[in-house]
């Protein structure tokens, strides 16, 4: 008897418990704002704006860009600076409240996108044709221009100034092909400098494969071609690199990434992202260095480029207003101001000359800009990244071709 | 909470009025609780469980008509896909139980030590030591994850009392080699015999299996020893303490020598405690996840990926929130399956003969096991 009663109780319990889940159910989706005549909700409520931040700098940035058009719009808009950004989309989302506008990398989107969590408002920016084409490409998904590229890094070779004039070397000797890559490695090589670091991950030595003409994605993510023979021929080549003692991967010399391999004098030349001038002259800030375009490869010139895209939820109440906001951010005065605060290159053509005047020795970085190419995007492809690097870690000991094929195979169950 | 509602009334009649009130007033009195953990750990459960059978993508709740049942697919894309997912379970599984082989036994003897050592009358200033053995236990993992990170840098602490030596220690955090296989290269070992090359489970090959943890996970199994051995410590010494003196006395008049009476009186009586502090330790082992969340993000090539890791990356960063829900149920079936072993391998048995033999009154006393006085 009393046996059942417990039973009879726990029964309730959890009938109970299912019914407050049911009307919970309901709840998450009461979709509220009214559809304006362009397509978009629109409303009188306030925006929010998460941000996955570098640091103060751009979080600041950020918060008065936002401010400043909140002030002349009559929108209210706050900003915040997420913790851990995957984590609170995927918790806005879920609840049927996210963020307005937040931060939104190429890997994120096909997998936002796919779950119908997004806007696809890029067609309907008044600034569409100044973005980059190969930015535009990044975050376009299914044929459709989801958001508006942020700003972009990519790539390039930086060289340490003192290492290299300790070598004998000369500007005229900055290498612009890969064999004069090479020697130069091995005359900067000595004993306790290695002539090229850089982090032993597909995130670098992917430039290798854009300048063999491979890549392991196509541009829009849609095939995977990571066992193409130009791909084996960049991982040969970087192998080789290895083998010969003139490269050695950053956490080989006891450096978190080629930039404080560089800094720290342990390697005199490193592939790396735009990013590495803020580190350099925060924790090196005696250390000279050049910024030269990565040496072209058998076919030509190349490198990876990454960025962000302002996303815009499709649950916002107010999608007309976190579109103006997005067109005001991605305006070239606005973004020349985040680029003097933290060092991004500005995703539009028309901010590129103003640019170039005021970072000269950084030219390079957004020339990269035209010949770069994406990493791969479909959704689950980070994980497969992920699996590439751990692998590529052995690369001096192991067969490119059969680390490609595994990374092929992976690819392709991603866009199945 | 049941077993106290229960109690009120068991071994009385039911119709008794009085009775009934107290079984009444018994459930009010554990509804908070029982509400409580009902709203956020029991529901919360069967919501996963459905998550995992579901084709849920995030968006809004996973309660609506737009999600559906797909079975099994989930649970099937981990164990069996022969993909990445597969692959990369079968390592998460292979980390953590060499983890769990290595952090259980190590932290329980260590603890079990500490607590003896501690609980010695002749210790003077026991205070001070119990408390320097506790403290890690106190601390925040994600502190000592931090201090962790600088104290096994390629040029930290370690590596410099290592090369103090004579032994050029390894970059700790940034090494996914396994021991055990560094250790069979240090003997000319390179690579495995073809037929555990060659033949996987869960994607991962048997040579990689038996090849020990890496030497970043091992820096984690030195931590989790570090800081999981002052709390069993204090669990062993609240055990000590409650045994009585007498049984000892009476060894010590019997001839037994100072570890038998540890081996064969102490440690028989501590066998509730040692359930604890194993089974303890066992979850515990299978549920690591602060320490990689902060630390090493599963790196280096994957060595440190447990299942409660990967489960959370699955689910929120490559956002397939069913294979992260299946993940979390099999490390649920797996602390399950091995509580249920370690249960029964513990349990109450009758004395074998030849312990038995031990006890047995022998006609004469130099046939004691080794004899000696106290």
């Amino acid at each position: 008897m009393q046996r059942r009663n417990r039973w009879l109780g726990a029964g309730i319990l959890a009938l109970a418990s299912a019914v407050a889940l049911t009307a919970c159910g309901t709840g998450f989706n009461s979709g509220s704002g009214s559809a304006s005549g362009t397509g978009l909700t629109s409303s009188k409520k306030p925006l929010t704006v998460l941000i996955g931040s570098s640091g103060p700098a751009e979080t600041t940035a950020v918060t008065s860009a936002v401010a400043s058009w909140s002030k002349s719009s009559g929108t209210g808009a706050k900003v915040l600076a997420a913790s851990n950004l995957d984590q609170q989309m995927a918790q806005g989302f879920a609840s049927g409240k996210p963020a307005d506008v937040f931060y939104l990398g190429t890997g994120a989107l096909a997998g936002y996108a796919s779950s119908g969590d997004l806007l696809a408002y890029g067609d309907k920016l008044s600034n569409k044709s100044d973005f980059y084409p190969s930015l535009v490409k990044s975050f376009t998904y299914n044929g459709k221009f989801y958001c508006a590229p942020k700003d972009f890094s990519t790539l390039q070779l930086v060289i340490n100034k003192s290492l290299w004039q300790a070598a004998g070397l000369t500007n005229a000797d900055i290498p612009t092909t890969w064999d004069q890559l090479e020697s130069v490695a091995k005359k900067l090589t000595t004993g306790g400098v290695v002539g090229l670091s850089m982090n032993g991950q597909y995130e670098r030595m992917g430039a290798f494969m854009v300048e063999a003409g491979g890549n392991l994605m196509n541009a829009d993510s849609s095939k995977a071609t990571a066992d193409s023979s130009a791909n084996v021929t960049a991982l040969t080549f970087v192998k080789k690199l290895l083998n010969e003692g003139v490269m050695k991967y950053a956490s080989a010399v006891g450096e978190g990434d080629g930039g404080q391999a560089l800094g720290a004098g342990k390697a005199a030349m490193t592939v790396e992202g735009n990013w590495v001038t803020g580190e350099l002259s925060s924790d090196f800030p005696t250390v000279k260095y050049t910024v030269a375009p990565l040496p072209s490869g058998p076919a030509g010139k190349g490198t990876l480029v990454y960025s962000n895209c302002w996303g815009i939820a499709k649950d916002s109440p107010n999608q007309a207003a976190a579109l103006k906001l997005v067109e005001q951010l991605t305006g070239a005065k606005q973004q020349l101001a985040f680029s003097k605060a933290f060092g991004v290159l500005p995703s539009i053509q028309s901010a590129a000359s103003a640019w170039k005047s005021a970072n000269p020795a950084l030219v390079p970085f957004l020339d990269g800009a035209t010949y770069a190419q994406g990493v791969p995007a479909s959704k689950g492809s980070a994980a497969v990244l992920t699996d590439f690097d751990s692998k590529l870690a052995t690369l001096a000991t192991s067969d490119p071709k059969t680390i490609l094929a595994a990374v092929q195979k992976n690819l392709q169950a991603t866009i199945q | 909470m049941t077993t106290l509602a229960s109690r009120a009334s068991s071994g009385r009649r039911h119709h008794d009025g009085i009775n009934r009130g107290q079984a009444r007033s018994g459930w009010l009195f554990t509804a908070p609780t029982l509400i409580l953990l009902g709203l956020f750990l029991v529901i919360p459960i069967f919501m996963a469980l459905w998550v995992s059978v579901s084709d849920w993508n995030g968006n809004g709740s996973p309660f609506t008509s737009a999600v559906n049942f797909v079975g099994l697919k989930n649970f099937g894309s981990v164990l069996a896909g022969d993909g990445l997912a597969e692959q990369n379970f079968g390592e998460s599984l292979r980390n953590n139980a060499w983890y769990v082989i290595l952090v259980v036994p190590l932290q329980t003897i260590l603890s079990l030590f500490l607590a003896v050592m501690v609980n010695r009358q002749v210790l003077r200033g026991r205070g001070i030591f119990r408390t320097a053995f506790y403290f890690p236990s106190v601390t925040s993992s994600v502190a000592i994850t931090v201090l962790w990170l600088f104290l096994f840098s390629q040029s930290g602490a370690i590596n410099n009392v290592l090369s103090w030596v004579g032994i050029n220690g390894p970059n700790w955090f940034n090494e996914p080699s396994g021991i055990i296989q560094d250790g069979l290269a240090g003997l000319g070992v390179k690579s495995g015999p073809v037929f555990l090359t060659g033949n996987s489970f869960l994607g991962v090959s048997w040579w990689d299996w038996i090849g020990g943890p890496s030497v970043a996970m091992t820096a984690l199994i030195f931590m989790a020893i570090f800081t999981t051995s002052g709390t069993f410590m204090l669990l062993f010494i609240a055990a000590l303490q409650n045994l009585s003196g007498e049984v000892q006395e009476a060894a010590m008049v019997d001839g037994a020598n100072g570890w038998q009476r540890f081996r064969f009186v102490t440690l028989p009586q501590l066998r509730p405690t040692l359930f604890t502090v194993l089974t303890l330790g066992l979850i515990g082992g299978w549920q690591i996840f602060d320490q990689i969340y902060t630390g090493t993000q599963g790196g280096p090539a994957g060595t440190t990926t447990s299942p409660a890791y990967l489960s959370y990356s699955t689910a929120f960063q490559s956002q397939n929130w069913g294979q992260g829900a299946a993940i979390g149920f099999l490390v649920f079936i797996i602390i399950v399956l091995f509580t249920i072993l370690q249960r029964f391998v513990l349990r109450d048995r009758k004395v074998s003969k030849r312990r038995m033999r031990l006890y047995q009154l022998k006609p004469k006393p130099q046939e004691l096991p080794t004899g000696g006085d106290a």
